[in-house]
């Protein structure tokens, strides 16, 4: 007999997308079913150890003041850690920790097993139920009313959020060994695909690719160098105590390749997948093969290796640098060419892995589908790639969805707000061709994205929505009043050019003042910092840390803040101006016809969003806006 | 910080005695007020009611650009329905060029094409029934504009543009890939290197700048011929006229051997001179064909000079260049007045026609030069030549554009000065990059993650 279950949201898929997603639904109060291929891969991190790094760690802060999981997590199960780019300018500054894979997943399983509202379901979803809809203030033209799984339940729900990461239709291909699996070996899901061409919904394939894993004991460490993570380890999460993240940590260890290494791949690449033309999917530039990296920079003489452990319980170590698709012999030979790894066993060998996805211009920047309503998508099947991607957008569909079921606004964030709103608009916006990885270059505001403020930036988001505390919220709230007011003191407090405030610039080799300043002028001068101007500023009272160093970015930086802050504002006239769903844009006149085929292409919401699609020109913005006008006007009649 | 108040020359270019500048947006009263004086020489602009019109004076720094008349009217009852400032001044371009641009140097930017209709349309000024109208005029003028901006520039300041935006580029994706992925690229010893990359290319930005200014980035210009007989000192004059300019001087070689093309600028005028072969004994059949040459670029010049030698006696030949430029506005120079002359002025002003200028000058000494540019800048001022309003306002788009360029680079020495950290230099030289791409009609797009992928190896 047919079973049937009726729940409030169903989410595909328990990797980083759909965690976030899962528990972000029932944190909302939703009954919330999240299915999964094997509950023993919840949180897999079938690729590189690690957490965060440049642009990534923005993300996961970002996502923990909005109140998600992964940032909570990594600093439950992290076993070394460092602030990247620590002298590069605090934009730039980001957290990579180093995961105990195993650990990482089964705490989170832990986090899911206990969440109210949340039930785990071990089985694979092969097919979408959907009815069609006719609305007039919308353009979706269907509507989700259930799943069906592949032992025949029907779970009928409101919406289903797709975090289906590498699995439709995955194959794993080392050199000629071609196996249909999904990542590490797991199930693949073969009947999902159908049903989502059956919906009309349009898909790709991309392709990814990961190094060898190593047994820890066929590894001379004394012919690399050691990397040990930072003193004072900084946490993820907003909510985390520093005190619990001073840890006992472990070390990582660099290699590099050579010429010898390099000759063996180029005299192999006929048997490479990619090569020989057997792999279809588009892979990532920003993570190339060993093999990619050895044609295209033939001129490096070497390439840097990492050596990584996968976790405390674990001998297997991640060879980092090194991820590659040619056959077993070749790698071996390859990888034991290394300095440290002339007699290593591998354990796990280095794969590529192809997959559906799907084109993300479907969506809508709330990671719905335009057209389908109640459906909602995040992760890698989104065309991303990246733990930290995947996590960001499964948090934004899991509010959404929730939101949408609970009949309230559904939250966008736009690229001035966060790398998450950054990472989502260019995938909805932007033809993308490749596996779409975070870049700090691609936030043009990072300025004001900065990872030490992601709590000022999104607690009040995250509260609105109801994933943050009203404590939390309200801790934020007295942080910023106590940035602002100290601002306010440094700019008020003058200092005189007396002999001994002049001695004291001199022991700093700071120039001598001419007339009186005030504090926040000498803060600005790059060889002081609040902390040395404390000499010379005897009325301080003691603050937080993470409240002076708000101070001192926001002084320092002031001039370059301002800019981006009045970029933003022009920014946000055009992000403001929305299009009608049912704007017919062959109604437009004049509009070029690469626009207007771009425009009837991705119905952007916005107008600002229009202008950011390639091909449409400032001056077909201007017709645009000129058309919304009358449009406006005709519509008041 | 460029503002977002717009400006443009709102009358046509043509041959007319009075000229519009129309300035509209938030700060435009505060920024003719900067450059305004009335008769006693006060800044008054910010008293005066809306809807009123002021004698007075134009000031670039301290110098008197014009006189003109100032209407202000304040929003909403304006064209725009924001605070709009018209000035009206004399109608040669060359004034028209110098207030626009002081208007510019004081926070205004140039107006795109049909940007005024547009703010007017947005702001419900205009009637909807000419919403179409509206959107075709935008669509029209921008397409003509953003070809023009490539079609009239050099082709050499297309290549340098290309390839010191190739440079910038490279740098900026090299701090990117090292911020993207800081274990494999390292910035250490990077700055002091930018820091010389960057003065260089402020140097380049300047050099094409003063080309700008002298019109030399773009081809088209004042058609501008020079005739004379053999020996009368045209190429001396030529020289003399091109010598003095510092910038970017080129050669472009005419569609025949002896005709030499060159651009020179006279007080914010291009003019684009043709120097054509002597013309004699139009007997020769070669030489014939010289005549006929220099009769036709006779015919299309915008304006001529005629160079005569005052030292030896008229001839048939003169007699038949005159004829060519009977009733053609035309400049007769009566070089090498430093040996005794044999003709004067008097010989010229039946046949020449009335609206030749006759100065005298000596190549040789370099005396009458000064009168002659002098003359030259009246016409124009006085906008009896008239000149393509398109080409003068791509001109300007472009320095507008180099200028911004500029500043953004000068935005990148004074952090690299100010010890600031290298994210901080990327930022502006982006804005750089992108300003460049506005000459040549290229945009940013996904130029930094495509070049960060081609030329740098990194991930993991």
């Amino acid at each position: 007999m047919e079973m049937r279950e009726n729940v409030d949201v169903c989410v595909v898929g328990a990797g980083h997308a759909g965690c976030e997603a899962a528990l972000a639904c029932a944190r909302l109060g939703l009954e919330t079913v999240i299915f999964t291929v094997s509950v023993d891969s919840i949180a897999l991190m079938p690729c590189n150890p690690n957490v965060g790094g440049s642009s990534k760690g923005h993300l996961v802060r970002e996502l923990d003041a909005l109140g998600g999981e992964m940032g909570k997590n990594i600093d439950k199960t992290f076993i070394q850690s460092k602030m990247l780019n620590i002298s590069k300018g605090p934009a730039v500054h980001s957290l990579r920790a180093q995961a105990d894979k195993a650990e990482y997943s089964r705490a989170m399983r832990k986090v899911l097993e206990n969440q109210d509202h949340l039930t785990i379901k071990q089985v694979e979803v092969c097919e979408l139920l959907w009815e069609n809809i006719k609305s007039l203030n919308e353009k979706a033209t269907k509507r989700i009313i259930g799943l069906k799984t592949f032992t025949g339940t029907i779970f009928e729900c409101k919406a289903i959020i797709l975090c289906t990461g590498t699995y439709l239709k995955a194959r794993c291909l080392c050199g000629e060994a071609i196996d249909y699996t999904g990542p590490n070996g797991l199930k693949a899901a073969n009947y999902l695909t159908d049903s989502l061409l059956d919906m009309g919904i349009e898909l790709r394939r991309f392709k990814t690719g990961t190094p060898a894993r190593m047994d820890k004991r066929s590894i001379d460490f004394s012919k690399m160098e050691e990397q040990f993570g930072d003193e004072r380890v900084i946490p993820f999460s907003f909510s985390t105590d520093p005190e619990d993240v001073q840890i006992n940590q472990v070390s990582c260890y660099l290699t590099y390749t050579n010429e010898r290494t390099h000759e063996i791949i180029r005299n192999n690449l006929d048997r490479s997948p990619i090569y020989a033309g057997i792999i279809e999917g588009t892979g990532p530039r920003y993570c190339p093969s060993i093999e990619d990296k050895v044609v295209k920079f033939s001129n490096k003489e070497r390439h840097q290796v990492f050596i990584e452990p996968e976790g405390l319980h674990t001998n297997e170590m991640y060879i980092g640098g090194m991820s590659s698709s040619l056959p077993e012999d070749v790698q071996l030979a390859m990888y034991r060419t290394v300095p440290g790894l002339e007699n290593c066993k591998i354990v796990r060998n280095a794969y590529a892995i192809e997959y559906d996805c799907i084109n993300p211009k479907q969506l809508y920047p709330t990671l719905r589908f335009k057209d389908v309503k109640g459906l909602y998508s995040g992760g890698q099947l989104n065309g991303s790639s990246g733990y930290e991607e995947a996590a960001a957008q499964g948090l934004i569909a899991g509010i959404n969805a929730a939101q949408f079921i609970l009949g309230k606004e559904e939250l966008e964030i736009d690229r001035s707000e966060a790398y998450i709103g950054v990472l989502i608009d260019d995938l909805v916006t932007k033809d993308n061709f490749e596996p779409y990885r975070m870049l700090t270059s691609r936030a043009e505001y990072r300025l004001l994205l900065r990872q030490d403020n992601a709590d000022l930036r999104l607690r009040k988001k995250g509260f609105q929505v109801g994933l943050v505390t009203e404590e939390e919220y309200n801790f934020v709230v007295n942080k910023k009043k106590l940035i602002d007011k100290e601002i306010t003191r440094l700019k008020n407090v003058k200092i005189g050019a007396s002999s001994s405030n002049q001695k004291f610039l001199e022991k700093y080799g700071s120039s001598s003042l001419k007339t009186g300043v005030n504090l926040a002028e000498l803060l600005c001068r790059p060889e002081l910092n609040y902390d040395i101007l404390k000499q010379i500023d005897p009325e301080r009272e003691e603050l937080p840390k993470d409240v002076i160093e708000q101070v001192e970015i926001e002084i320092k930086y002031e001039g370059y803040i301002e800019r981006q802050l009045r970029q933003v504002e022009q920014f946000k006239k055009m992000e403001k101006k929305k299009i009608p769903v049912d704007l017919n844009y062959d109604d437009v006149p004049s509009l070029r016809l690469e626009a207007r085929q771009k425009l009837k292409d991705f119905h952007p919401v916005s107008v600002g969003q229009a202008s950011r699609i390639s091909g449409v020109s400032p001056a077909d913005i201007s017709v645009l806006l000129v058309y919304l006008e009358q449009y406006k006007r005709l519509a008041e009649k | 910080m460029k503002t977002d108040t717009i400006a443009a020359i709102a009358t046509a270019m043509g041959n007319s005695s009075i000229g519009i500048i129309r300035i509209s947006g938030e700060e435009s009263i505060d920024i003719v007020d900067l450059i305004y004086r009335n008769k006693k020489n006060e800044r008054v602009l910010k008293n005066f009611k809306t809807h009123t019109i002021h004698y007075g004076y134009i000031f670039d720094g301290n110098e008197i650009v014009d006189e003109v008349m100032v209407s202000i009217m304040k929003k909403p009852n304006s064209f725009t329905t924001e605070d709009v400032v018209e000035i009206n001044c004399h109608g040669g371009i060359i004034v028209l060029n110098r207030i626009l641009e002081t208007v510019l140097k004081n926070g205004a930017r140039l107006a795109y094409p049909g940007e005024f209709t547009k703010r007017a349309f947005l702001n419900g000024r205009i009637d909807l029934s000419r919403a179409e109208a509206v959107m075709d005029i935008i669509s029209s003028k921008n397409e003509t504009a953003l070809k023009n901006s490539v079609k009239h520039l050099r082709g050499f300041v297309y290549k340098k543009i290309k390839s010191l935006r190739e440079n910038i580029i490279f740098e900026i994706a090299f701090i990117e890939s090292a911020l993207d992925d800081p274990e494999h690229i390292s910035l250490d010893g990077y700055t002091d290197k930018l820091y010389i990359k960057i003065k260089d290319l402020i140097n380049e930005i300047e050099k094409l700048l003063l080309s700008a200014q002298n019109g030399k980035i773009i081809k088209e210009g004042i058609k501008t011929v020079i005739v004379g007989k053999p020996n009368a000192g045209k190429s001396s004059l030529l020289n003399l006229l091109v010598g003095e300019e510092k910038a970017i001087v080129t050669d472009i070689a005419g569609t025949t051997r002896d005709i030499i093309e060159e651009n020179i600028n006279i007080g914010g005028v291009n003019l684009r001179i043709i120097d054509t072969a002597g013309i004699h004994n139009t007997e020769d059949m070669i030489e014939k064909i010289g005549v006929d040459k220099a009769k036709k670029y006779i015919e299309e010049a915008d304006l001529i000079v005629y160079v005569v030698d005052s030292s030896v006696q008229l001839d048939e030949n003169d007699f038949e260049i005159m004829k060519m430029i009977e009733n053609r506005k035309s400049v007769v120079l009566f070089n090498k007045s430093d040996l005794n002359a044999n003709i004067s002025f008097e010989d010229f002003i039946d046949k020449a026609g009335d609206d030749s200028i006759m100065i005298k000058t000596s190549t040789k000494e370099n005396t009458g030069i000064d009168e002659f540019e002098e003359a030259v800048k009246k016409l124009f001022f006085k906008g009896e030549i008239s000149s393509d309003d398109e080409v003068m306002i791509t001109n300007l788009r472009q320095k507008e554009a180099l200028e911004d360029t500029l500043f953004s680079l000068q935005q990148v020495k004074k952090s690299i000065e100010g010890e600031m950290p290298e994210d901080f230099f990327s930022i502006d030289l982006m804005s750089a990059y992108a300003s460049l791409g506005k000459i040549i009609g290229e945009e940013v797009e996904e130029d930094l993650v495509n070049e960060i992928f081609s030329k740098f190896c990194m991930g993991k």
